[in-house]
């Protein structure tokens, strides 16, 4: 293996990691500055100006607070539970194209780890993978609580699997590739996905949520109900790690949707001014890291907007509505590329 | 560097098969087949099939094998709710897996040991080929199958309604 | 029943129809109510840094006061203490001396005054009780105490300082008579 292609991607992905775990830390605060200002607070200030600070407050209390282990609880699987939905949450990021290549040192680099010809199945490899994560850490805790949490969380993330898969089959349909660098580049001057399948993005969004546990969907974490979910024996920073998680897989389906259905890292006046390849890149990345925090926010809006949904309803909206959608969608979208192209 | 990476997935899937037999919680049984399946996705990888590992973790480690550690989580089996077997299940199980253990044996002594190259350059494993395939020389299975599924959809669904 | 006022409206329990039932509408409207919030003025204060004002007919610890040759007003006349429907106010009544006309506005003033902060309910009856303009609540608050028996404000702490005055005009009443 080329020795420059080694150190090019290794250093991409530690600026990868370092980027997702800031933006997840910076997301903790962020959700509480807008969940006050929708409430008409301030939210954190205290902690440097604007309350800047408040995530590296929080982390550092979460690495001092006491670690404990339930006597009860099956020790390995209980520290492995965390560790693996961390793991997955930061490999998503891999196949996420987050700009135009650069040109430095004689050589193009492209700013993606690793561009896989199924980066799509890749994605929805890990996610659901994820979800072993919370399984393993809920049974593990030993508490009923945590295994109600654990299996309400499996068995959404199943549900609502099928339906984004079967959003995304109408995308690829169209698209013809599974490889998100491809996708994204159809998308090049306004031909955003998002206005070719309107109706497969909000599947494709709503299941996102339910995927990330946000509200509405958050049902495994319920605090009303289950206390914390599959979380409540955790403390410290294996509790971090799962509430960190969180905000990573935010972070990552929030730059899935805009690759996939906003034209990544695609803006359409700035791809016709004909800039320097180094500037277009660097722009392109600032593009798409708007966009992304505009979903972010979106993710947050959402959840200081709507109220959590019973247990039967989300079950009924996954199979009943959202999947028989989905269907009819890939069905157009098929009867449409057989007649008009 | 990629033999080293065959010799190393290897011996992790069977020291995981084994675990999954071996393994006195079901719990861990089922987390190991997980790892097993792991490593025959890299298995599959070192192959160049792409399409096939990425498909293979996704059906059986992220959707069927959530499927059966859900069951055995909600049944919480332990040693003592593992129910006793009769001695004519016992020697029964030894039958059958004396029969099964016999044609493996069988089969890889018609094998044979011999070397094979790994398809590197080839792109057996991406998902045009696959697709291509699948729609001609393999019409028939993959109708068939896609029949058997429906039924087997319905199945469920009957199962599940309710009787008014 | 007949209803006194129109305000009370029928809900009936009706089927949705097909655009409600889409629940899209709703989520939207939802979402604008809450952004518009977004802009809206804030409705906490950042408390160390900025204090709320307290409202003029605030109830808070008493004051003894002085009058403006920083005479104490007060003449020990009990009716506070007789009007407290909590008890709290003691008083032990003593005669001036010659010489300490500058001290107290009256021959007669109070040697203790003592208010049980504790059974002080802070209804402000003895204010409205004294005759001299002696008494008033003002709007201090009281600090938090390890033991009860610092709760006992005597005279050290609710004489006004003669270089300190406490402000009390907006709790001053003026009667009319009618």
């Amino acid at each position: 293996m080329d020795l420059s292609i080694l150190i090019e991607k290794s250093v991409l992905v530690v600026i990868l990691f370092s980027v997702s775990l800031a933006v997840a830390a910076y997301s903790t605060y962020a959700e509480r500055k807008i969940a006050a200002f929708l409430q008409d607070r301030y939210g954190p200030d205290r902690a440097g100006p604007w309350g800047l600070l408040q995530p590296l407050a929080d982390g550092g209390k979460m690495f001092f607070k006491e670690e404990i282990i339930p006597n009860a609880s099956d020790k390995f699987l209980f520290i492995l539970g965390p560790c693996i939905f961390m793991t997955t949450a930061l490999m998503t990021s891999a196949a996420i194209p987050w700009g135009k290549s650069l040109h430095l040192f004689g050589r193009d680099i492209s700013l993606q780890v690793a561009n896989l010809n199924i980066g799509i199945l890749y994605i929805f490899a890990i996610v659901s993978i994820g979800v072993y994560g919370i399984m393993i850490g809920g049974w593990a805790s030993n508490n009923k609580f945590a295994l109600l949490g654990a299996i309400r969380a499996s068995s959404q993330m199943i549900s609502y699997e099928l339906a984004m898969g079967m959003a995304i089959i109408a995308l690829l349909l169209t698209s013809n590739s599974l490889s998100i660098r491809d996708i994204v580049d159809q998308q090049a001057g306004f031909h955003w996905n998002v206005f070719y399948q309107p109706l497969g993005f909000i599947i494709f969004l709503v299941c996102a949520f339910a995927e990330c546990n946000r509200t509405p969907f958050d049902l495994p974490e319920t605090e009303t109900e289950l206390v914390g979910g599959y979380h409540t024996e955790y403390s410290s920073m294996k509790l971090g790690l799962y509430l960190f998680a969180e905000y990573t897989n935010m972070f990552i389906s929030s730059a899935v949707i805009s690759c996939l259905y906003f034209g990544g890292y695609h803006f359409p006046f700035i791809d016709s001014l004909n800039l320097p390849q180094n500037v277009a890149a660097i722009i392109s990345v600032f593009v798409l890291f708007a966009k992304v925090c505009f979903f972010i926010f979106f993710f947050m809006w959402i959840r200081w907007t709507l109220p959590r949904f019973r247990y039967d309803q989300l079950m009924r909206l996954g199979w009943q509505m959202l999947l028989p959608l989905a269907i009819v969608n890939v069905l157009i979208t098929g009867a449409w590329l057989t007649y008009f192209k | 560097m990629i033999q080293y990476l065959f010799f190393a997935l290897s011996a992790l899937t069977i020291i995981s098969a084994l675990y999954v037999v071996f393994s006195r919680n079901p719990m861990h049984s089922v987390l190991s087949l997980i790892v097993c399946f792991f490593t025959v996705a890299g298995h599959y990888i070192l192959l160049n099939a792409q399409f096939l590992a990425i498909v293979h973790i996704i059906v059986y480690a992220g959707a069927i094998m959530v499927l059966f550690l859900f069951t055995v989580m909600l049944l919480n089996l332990n040693r003592e709710t593992e129910p006793h077997k009769t001695n004519w299940v016992k020697i029964a199980a030894v039958i059958a897996a004396g029969m099964l253990f016999l044609t493996l044996i069988a089969s890889l002594k018609m094998a044979g040991l011999g070397t094979y190259s790994l398809p590197h350059k080839s792109n057996i494993g991406f998902i045009q080929d696959i697709g291509v395939k699948l729609f001609t020389d393999f019409m028939l299975p993959f109708e068939i199958s896609t029949i058997l599924f429906m039924s087997a959809m319905i199945g469920a669904v009957l199962l599940a309604k309710k009787e008014k | 029943m007949q209803s006194l006022t129109n305000r009370s409206k029928i809900v009936q329990k009706r089927d949705l129809t097909f655009m409600e039932k889409l629940y899209l509408p709703a989520i939207l409207g939802g979402m604008v109510i809450t952004i518009k919030h977004l802009f809206r003025k804030k409705v906490t204060n950042k408390y160390p840094d900025t204090v709320r004002e307290f409202t003029p007919v605030y109830r808070g610890v008493h004051v003894l006061k002085r009058d403006e040759q920083g005479r104490e007003n007060c003449t020990a006349c009990g009716l506070c203490a007789v009007t407290c429907p909590a008890e709290a106010i003691t008083m032990t009544a003593a005669e001036r001396k010659p010489g300490e006309e500058n001290l107290y506005r009256e021959e007669k003033y109070a040697a203790v005054y003592e208010i049980n902060m504790l059974r002080c309910i802070f209804c402000g009856l003895c204010e409205d009780a004294c005759p001299k303009d002696a008494i008033y609540l003002t709007d201090r608050l009281i600090d938090a105490k390890y033991h009860r028996s610092n709760f006992i404000y005597g005279k050290d702490k609710l004489v006004e300082k003669t270089d300190e005055r406490v402000d009390v005009s907006k709790r001053k009443k003026v009667y009319t008579l009618s």
